[in-house]
């Protein structure tokens, strides 16, 4: 050994033959640390998978599941929605003459149409208005990325320049920038609706006050969107060169009459702003939760009168209106409450399985151990 | 990351050289087989090519710059980069790999506007993080060498200035060809240059290769014939010769050239006159050569092929896979594309959400489905794992971290652990089905001990000496736990030798021998006391237990009828009586001088011991004595010129003797008396004068200062030899007093105690090589002056050179006979022994014939092109009509462990060959001492002498195993056709084969090589034996390329160097012979029995770890990219991605990359204890049961099942919402990023707190990433802006149920599987980590039951009841002798089989049963 050892001492001069082992921490000697870590002996948990360990779980998974279902289950069913689909389709009620009307005509001309119902109850509020659309393809991609945040979120330079995202519809033919610009702008859903209630039958309707705002994110309407900086205190000369997107009857700032609903931080374009997920999707109108409709609608006929200008027949799409009340968990969707309860019961079931595989396969092994 | 270790082993290699030739299929050299057999079969090439060096002086500056001008100076440069070229070569580099291509080809992709899908900064990032990553790591690791490089550039050595008339320090990158260098001692040879001078009176250098090929004994070099004679050292300015040699080339061990001096004289170069760069000159005060080679030129620099690249059975595996998965990616994208244009083609107008291209025309759907086609890749590339690659090397080197960290490794004798050496081959350790193992210094110690000899036909069994090594052995099992093994059993050496050696000696051989060994005992015994020095000088191949051999009784007797007045007898009467006594002095002078062994005295590193001895010398006779001698010895050994000897030899042989006793050994003799008187001073002042004056080095300094102490000097010397049994026979010859002086070149020196001492004058050494397996030298015999060839070989070899009819001397012939026939019975019973054996033979020479000899070697010697062939004829012509003197029995013993491992690794299914060069007796024993042939094996002996024999041999072999083992007998066959061994069924016999050299000649040829895989895979164990180096590695390609199989090679010399290339694993065992393994080698240990952790613990942890997480890397992707995918069903296929962009990247690169990393280094399915315990659980890795084919399919089933769950869950819920797209995909991201780290505790198999941080710390990083960029980016990263999202569905419990529940339909079916498996089907692995968590009593019960449940399995069980009964610690040489009986009293031949066979069969085969 002792040759090699002063060989091994000479090799430690080379700087090549020190680095050769990996372990820098040679003290010396080339003896590994003997540590747990690098022994690889750090106390573990092992989990080792076996029925009786597994069967707990599956019941008190399954037992929790079922509760939690339940509860979910019952709030969805306590949601109460009511539905109107006024695309216009013949013979579904007077919106089939607008939707005739418009028919491949764009922009399409204002056309009004009402939708009556009555309620034998109250229905429970607070009342949302919502409005659906289907087989519209707001997360299409193309359509998804054309619009400019930054020309939204109020800054001059992009309300002048617009992303080149929002191409066709960054700038129109005669060179000024639109704003805001892009294609989801550009279609922006211009229904509009207003409820009526006939307290008595036969007697005359009172228009039920919409809230129509706090639709938005809170967010969204306060950081998000912000108009640009008033120009001598005016929004429209804030916006002056530039023209609104094509399908627009009006230009941006004259979205409303309320100063701090007007411009980008108009809540109804907010809300479109936000692109929604699936091709089928519902976006808020309106809140109802004042004078005597903040505890709900009350029972009586009503009449909602209905602008109809979006075109949707043309991509097969439909238009609907819907009101809904609400619960902690949102909207009616009796999916999740259902979902926990298919899965919780499934753990129980598994849960027996496994007490069976328990009993059997324990006795067996206690056979094994009897050899 | 890999850059220490990558470069570390890239410069160890370059300092080293090692010789890895370019093969691009397997790489391995003939190079390194030609380095250890010295035999050359290498036809010469670059004949015509040669190279001109003309000296770097004035005189010639014209023809210099013609000729050597051109050639490159010793500046080198490793680095692969520039500061300049650095960024485009690095990237040049890195697009090399495939992976980086492909995701170039996506980053490009995402710049074509069409096709577009992300940001197109967003899809540079990983590639950039990737490639930024390895470049910083091939930037430091370049950094270094070039540091390396310029540290050695910048070494200072000694050139030749004409200006300043003198030898000036230089640096080594300004040495060019043609310059003059002067060396000293230890100093680095800066180039390869031709030895001119050399202050050693003999013209020879000595120097140490450890730089190069970790070799660390004396190598002797020449001084280029013609230039010794002269006494002054060269003078430069009179060198007027050229030298022409061959261009440079990376032959090592082959160097040609002349020199031819002005006068058109030539003198022929060898690798003899060479100094390799980078070796060290030892012993030799001061050289001067001329440099022939320089920089990049130079031998060692081009045999530095830097790293080697293999690529591990499951990366090959993952690599299909991930094959699969762009198949996968091409199936997506081809949906998504004809989705797309279906879509659009439903419409009847252009649905203004489908927005026309900027110049408003819009694209029809045919070309948009072309275009969605490359978006879709662009937007599911993650499918394919780019981190994958990265997470790997990472993994693979955390996991060789461990494996070199692991204490079990750790020899604290030599102080080296394991060492890994390649790094991304570690997984291939669990997989591994053939082993083929090398037996010397692999299997055992390497520790040669002399056991017994037979001289003359008389067997001495040397009990003592047995004796003693059984108390040795007690010894150090007393001490292992000492700090300083090697000091304890040095003084524990004492002991036995106190009472069983002294008695022997003293009273038969007289006063003066064994006051030399009293004195070497107590220089030994008190060694650790008085100073470092004598330990570290201890040899290589001299640990106690090899060099006190303790002479046995009855040769001890006949010694003592030795006396000077029997040679005086012998000049008259050749043919006397003793002519026993006769043999027998020359058995141990041939023994001690048949060798290549360098004298050195322990006291003085590396000093010849010649000098040493002359230090006591008064000056005036000293030089006296060398003049006269100068003027008369004939000084070269190789061909002293031929008329000289011839000339003188009348004259000179009488008074040789005398002479060289005077000026060698007087000293010894005289030191003593004058020691006795006060010898004091002279001796210190009297040190050879011109060693004085010249040399300034410490160690020489050292020995003067020692000098008074020279009495232990003088006895204890030092043997360094090449070869570990060279050391023992010459320590054997010294027990008897016949110790080996010291060795110059010319002549040799032994001291015999009772002829006193003797100096051969040594005429020639025909140096040992495998092809001829033996060596010569030829001496003139200083007693009876005759030239005398002594030679030393295999006793295969050697028998059949004995002369076979000497004519005139009948009755000798009848001696020589019986002799021979006596010899041959020891040989058989040593071999049966396991002893290695050896033939000593001799003969004696005319001068005439000599000299007729001598010529024709001069011709041989003096050929530049096919010397080696015409030196193998010469030596040929040499060694016949030999007469035999005896045989020696050398005893290797077995490693400690090597049983257990070996038993360990046969119940892992691994299947065990030894290859060995060693004879049939001595394999076979070996094997049975270490496990590898069970008592009740059967064996079948392969042994035939023709090809026909051969074939018809294995086919009645094979018949009868078939008849033998029901278990599938026509389906062996067939399974061979499909390349696959038949697994023998538990039920069967086992079988053991043993193959000859010569018949795996014929095994080996194209059209046997089927016959005898099938044949070698019906039997347990495999040994060949006297096979050669090739044909080991032929043995591995053979088995590795027609079965497929992953096979293994362990050895430690350099003969297992082209097995250990060639297998997909190569092991190096640091042991005693050099370096060369190591250096070949992808892993290194220092003993065999280490194998068995780094297979069955290492080797299983790493593949396990690894291809579970290659698995779940794919499932994660798999699972991931699909949420995209689906969701392009509900957005007309249009690329649209629901996730911010950023988080997409990140997901794979920042929140998932840490955990399967993590899990891949610290994954342990079942304990260390275990799976040394169980060896069979290895089986479960070399069936790739954790990655099949099956399980990658499954893993992707599991992650399209998860995907579905994770998104359709979520789709539900907020189907028909106001939930816009960043909103629905926060909670499929949440969930998804859940049930992947969920997925990764429930596939893992234990969990420790660094786990724990790692997937905390992951979901901690995703939710913080997610708030802070919510929070914070507000019109950032349009159009995907995920403001305030995570936010709002942090207050959301509709966000938190819609998680828990994806999360747990997601897992639930892979959580049921896993538990239903742990109680239903557990599979091996499962059953043994139970046993893991039981107490240790239960522990030991479950295993022992567990054993018992091996009844399915009774092969195994058995062997490991009669392990438990037999192996009770190493085997001693007694037991070794049990087994070797078995054999040989249970031979029982089946007469069947036989008559069969028989007349084709020479050898005839040996049936064994027991």
């Amino acid at each position: 050994a002792a040759p090699r050892l002063a060989q091994r001492g000479r090799g430690g001069g080379r700087p090549g033959a020190a680095a050769m082992t990996w372990s820098a921490t040679a003290r010396g000697a080339h003896q590994p640390d003997n540590t747990a870590f690098t022994q690889q002996r750090l106390p573990a948990w092992q989990p080792l998978l076996s029925a009786s360990i597994a069967l707990p779980l599956f019941f008190c998974a399954g037992l929790a599941f079922i509760g939690l279902g339940l509860g979910l289950y019952y709030s969805s069913n306590g949601i109460k929605e009511l539905e109107y689909d006024y695309t216009g389709d013949a013979g579904t009620g007077n919106c089939s003459l607008c939707a005739a009307a418009g028919q491949g005509r764009a922009p399409p001309p204002s056309c009004s149409c009402a939708w009556y119902f009555s309620l034998a109850e109250l229905f429970q509020g607070p009342v949302y208005l919502y409005y659906e659309l289907t087989n519209f393809y707001q997360n299409n991609r193309r359509y998804g990325v054309s619009r400019d945040d930054r020309q939204l979120s109020g800054v001059r330079f992009a309300l002048f320049h617009p992303a080149n995202e929002c191409a066709p519809y960054q700038r129109s033919a005669g060179g000024l920038p639109i704003a805001p610009c892009g294609a989801i702008a550009n279609s922006l859903f211009n229904d509009s609706f207003s409820l009526w209630h006939q307290r008595q039958p036969g007697g005359p309707y009172v228009e039920v006050p919409l809230d129509r705002t706090g639709i938005a994110w809170w967010t969204d309407y306060h950081v998000k969107f912000r108009n640009p900086p008033l120009v001598n205190g005016s929004l429209a000369l804030a916006f002056r060169g530039t023209v609104p997107p094509p399908n627009w009857h009006r230009p941006v700032y004259e979205l409303s009459r309320d100063p701090n609903n007007t411009g980008f931080i108009n809540q109804d374009f907010v809300v479109w702003m936000r692109t929604a997920a699936l091709p089928t999707f519902r976006k808020l109108y309106a809140r109802i939760r004042q004078g005597n409709y903040s505890a709900g609608l009350p029972r009586g006929a009503y009449r909602v009168n209905i602008t109809y200008n979006y075109p949707v027949r043309a991509f097969g799409g439909h238009k609907l209106l819907i009101f809904s009340s609400i619960s902690w968990m949102g909207g009616k969707n009796p999916f999740l409450g259902i979902a926990y309860l298919v899965v919780g019961s499934l753990c129980i079931l598994t849960g027996f399985v496994m007490l069976v595989v328990y009993i059997r396969y324990q006795d067996q092994d206690d056979d094994d151990d009897d050899d | 990351m890999s850059g220490p270790l990558q470069w570390a082993r890239y410069h160890w290699r370059r300092l080293t050289g090692r010789t890895t030739s370019d093969d691009e299929e397997r790489p391995y050299s003939y190079l390194s087989l030609l380095a250890c057999g010295g035999k050359s079969s290498q036809t010469p090439r670059l004949a015509g090519k040669h190279r001109v060096v003309i000296p770097h002086l004035r005189p010639f500056k014209e023809e210099y710059e013609k000729f050597s001008g051109a050639y490159v100076n010793n500046r080198i440069r490793t680095t692969k980069y520039t500061l300049l070229n650095f960024v485009p070569r690095n990237l040049f580099e890195q697009f090399h790999r495939a992976a980086n291509l492909y995701f170039l080809f996506l980053v490009v992709l995402n710049w074509v506007p069409l096709v577009e899908a992300f940001q197109k900064e967003i899809t540079m990032l990983p590639l950039v993080v990737v490639l930024t990553i390895i470049a910083i790591k091939d930037g430091l690791e370049d950094y270094r060498k070039y540091k390396i490089d310029k540290q050695i550039n910048n070494l200072v050595t000694k050139v030749y200035s004409r200006k300043e008339k003198k030898y000036v320090e230089q640096c080594w990158k300004d040495v060019t060809v043609g310059d003059f260098i002067r060396l000293s001692c230890n100093e680095v040879v800066p180039a390869d240059m031709v030895l001119l001078f050399s202050t050693d009176p003999d013209g020879i250098c000595h120097i140490e290769t450890s730089g190069l090929d970790g070799e660390s004994n004396l190598k002797q070099r020449q001084v280029v014939r013609g230039y010794t004679e002269q006494d002054s050292e060269v003078d430069p300015e009179k060198f007027s010769s050229r030298i022409e040699c061959e261009s440079p080339n990376n032959d090592l061990s082959r160097f040609r050239g002349f020199l031819e001096h002005s006068n058109k004289d030539r003198v022929g170069l060898s690798k003899e006159n060479l100094l390799l760069r980078g070796c060290t000159i030892r012993n030799t005060e001061a050289v001067v050569g001329i440099v022939v080679y320089a920089g990049h030129e130079t031998k060692a620099m081009l045999n530095n092929s830097g790293p080697r690249y293999k690529r591990s059975k499951l990366e090959r595996r993952a690599n299909t896979d991930v094959l699969w998965c762009v198949l996968l990616l091409v199936v997506m994208c081809l949906t998504g594309a004809l989705g797309h244009g279906i879509w659009l083609s439903i419409y009847e107008h252009v649905p203004f959400f489908n927005i026309p291209e900027p110049d408003g025309h819009t694209v029809s759907p045919v070309l948009a489905g072309f275009y969605m086609f490359w978006t879709m890749i662009i937007l599911l590339q993650v499918l394919i794992p780019i981190s994958l690659y990265v997470s790997i090397e990472i993994v693979k080197l955390g996991q060789i971290y461990f494996i070199q960290s692991d204490v079990d490794f750790y020899n604290e004798k030599t102080d080296s652990t394991v060492q890994c050496r390649a790094l991304n081959i570690a997984e291939d350790l669990g997989q591994i089905q053939y082993l083929f193992s090398d037996k010397t210094g692999t299997l055992t110690e390497n520790k040669m001990v002399f056991r017994r000899c037979s001289v003359a036909g008389f067997d001495y069994c040397h009990e003592e000496n047995a004796k003693r090594l059984e108390s040795y052995q007690e010894a150090v099992s007393e001490d292992e736990d000492f700090p300083d093994a090697e000091s304890g059993s040095l003084s524990n050496m004492a002991k036995p030798r106190a009472h069983s050696c002294r008695p022997v000696h003293n009273e038969p051989l007289g006063s003066k021998p064994s006051r030399q060994l009293a004195g070497s005992a107590v220089a030994v015994g008190s060694g650790e006391g008085a100073s470092e020095v004598p330990h570290s000088r201890q040899a290589a191949f001299s640990s106690p237990i090899e060099t006190d051999v303790v002479p046995d009784t009855r040769l001890l007797e006949k010694f003592s009828q030795i006396t000077p007045q029997l040679f005086s007898l012998l000049d008259e009467t050749v043919h006397h009586p003793p002519l026993e006594t006769l043999y027998i002095i020359d058995f141990f002078i041939a023994l001690a001088i048949c060798n290549t062994v360098v004298v050195s005295a322990p006291n003085q590193p590396r000093q010849k011991s010649r000098c040493s001895s002359l230090s006591g010398m008064p000056i005036r006779s000293l030089e006296e004595i060398k003049n006269l001698f100068q003027r008369l010895s004939v000084r070269r050994s190789s061909s002293p010129s031929l008329a000289s000897g011839k000339e003188l030899s009348s004259a000179f042989a009488s008074r040789l003797p005398l002479l060289s006793r005077l000026k060698l050994t007087s000293p010894v003799g005289e030191e003593e008396s004058r020691l006795s008187e006060s010898a004091q001073g002279a001796s210190s002042s009297a040190c050879c004068p011109e060693t004085q004056k010249a040399n300034s080095e410490a160690g020489l300094a050292n020995g003067r200062v020692e000098a008074p102490s020279g009495r232990a000097l003088a006895s204890d010397l030092c043997y360094e030899a090449e070869s570990p049994d060279e050391a023992a026979l010459v320590y054997a010859a010294r027990a008897y007093r016949c110790t080996l002086q010291a060795r110059a070149p010319d002549q040799v020196t032994v001291d015999f105690a009772a002829l006193g001492p003797l100096t051969f004058q040594l005429l020639h050494v025909l140096p040992f090589d495998s092809v001829r397996k033996r060596m010569s030298v030829v001496v003139r015999h200083p007693l009876s002056n005759q030239v005398v060839v002594y030679t030393k070989g295999a006793d295969s070899v050697i028998m059949e050179l004995l002369s076979a009819a000497s004519p005139d001397e009948a009755s000798l012939e009848k001696q020589q006979i019986i002799i021979r026939e006596r010899t041959q019975k020891h040989l058989d019973n040593y071999a049966t022994r396991g002893l290695r054996t050896l033939c000593i033979a001799k003969k004696v020479m005319s001068d005439t014939e000599y000299a007729e000899w001598l010529r024709n070697h001069f011709l041989a010697e003096t050929s530049i092109d096919n010397r080696e062939e015409l030196l193998l004829e010469s030596a040929l012509r040499l060694e016949n009509k030999l007469t035999l003197l005896g045989a020696t029995g050398i005893e290797d013993r077995l490693q400690e462990g090597v049983p257990e491992s070996i038993e360990a690794l046969h119940k892992a299914g691994i299947k065990v060959w030894m290859l060995t060069g060693d004879k049939q007796e001595t394999a076979i024993n070996i094997a049975y001492a270490c496990k590898l042939l069970e008592p009740d094996d059967k064996l079948f002996i392969l042994n035939t002498q023709s090809k026909d024999a051969c074939e018809m041999l294995m086919s009645t072999i094979l018949k009868e195993l078939q008849k033998k083992n029901q278990g599938g007998p026509g389906q062996a066959s067939l399974r061979v056709d499909l390349l696959q061994p038949p697994v023998p069924q538990d039920s069967e016999i086992r079988a053991g084969l043993i193959i000859t050299g010569k018949t795996l000649e014929f095994a080996l040829q194209e059209n046997l090589q089927r016959q005898f895989l099938e044949l070698t895979s019906w039997c347990q164990a495999v040994v060949c034996c006297r096979a050669t180096p090739l044909q080991k590695s032929e043995v591995v390609k053979l088995v590795r390329s027609h079965l497929r199989v992953m096979t293994l090679a362990i050895g430690d010399g350099a003969n297992d160097v082209s097995m250990i290339q060639v297998a997909d694993i190569g092991i190096g065992v640091s042991g005693q012979e050099g370096m060369q393994a190591v250096m070949a080698s992808d892993f290194a240990i220092s003993q065999f029995r280490h194998l068995s952790k780094l297979l069955l613990v290492h080797g299983h942890w790493c593949y396990t770890r690894l291809s579970n997480m290659i698995l779940y890397f794919f499932y994660k992707n798999v699972a991931y990219v699909n949420l995209l995918f689906w969701y392009q069903f509900f957005c007309g296929f249009s690329g649209t991605s629901m996730t911010d962009y950023w988080v997409l990247i990140f997901f794979n690169l920042l929140f998932t990359s840490a955990p399967p990393v993590i899990y891949g280094v610290l994954e342990k399915d079942v304990s260390a204890e275990t799976l040394m315990q169980l060896p069979e659980l290895y089986k479960s890795g070399q069936k790739s049961e954790a990655y099949l084919p099956l399980t990658f399919w499954i893993t992707l089933l599991d992650a399209f099942y998860q995907s579905l769950a994770c998104f359709f869950v979520p789709y539900f819920t907020y189907q028909g919402s106001d939930i816009d797209i960043f909103t629905f995909g926060n909670p499929l991201n949440t969930a998804a990023l859940f049930i992947i780290l969920l997925h990764l505790v429930i596939e893992s198999k234990s969990l420790t707190w660094i786990h724990l941080l790692v997937i905390v710390g992951s979901v901690l990083s995703y939710f913080f990433f997610a708030l802070a960029f919510g929070a914070m980016c507000v019109t950032c990263n349009p159009p995907s802006n995920p403001y305030w999202i995570m936010q709002e569905h942090m207050l959301d419990p509709v966000f938190y149920l819609v998680c828990i529940l994806t999360t747990c339909i997601a897992l639930l079916p892979r959580f049921i599987y896993r538990v239903l498996q742990g109680s239903l089907f557990p599979s091996p692995i499962l059953r043994a980590k139970h046993l893991d968590r039981l107490t240790p009593e239960e522990r030991t019960e479950a295993l022992k039951k567990w054993r018992g449940a091996g009844k399915m399995d009774p092969v195994t069980s058995t062997s490991a009841e009669q392990s438990a009964g037999k192996s009770g610690g190493r085997p001693m040489p007694g037991t070794l002798a049990d087994f070797a009986m078995n054999p040989a009293s249970s031979c029982a031949f089946e007469q069947g089989n036989i008559s069969v066979c028989e007349t084709a069969l020479d050898q005839g085969c040996c049936e064994t049963e027991a």
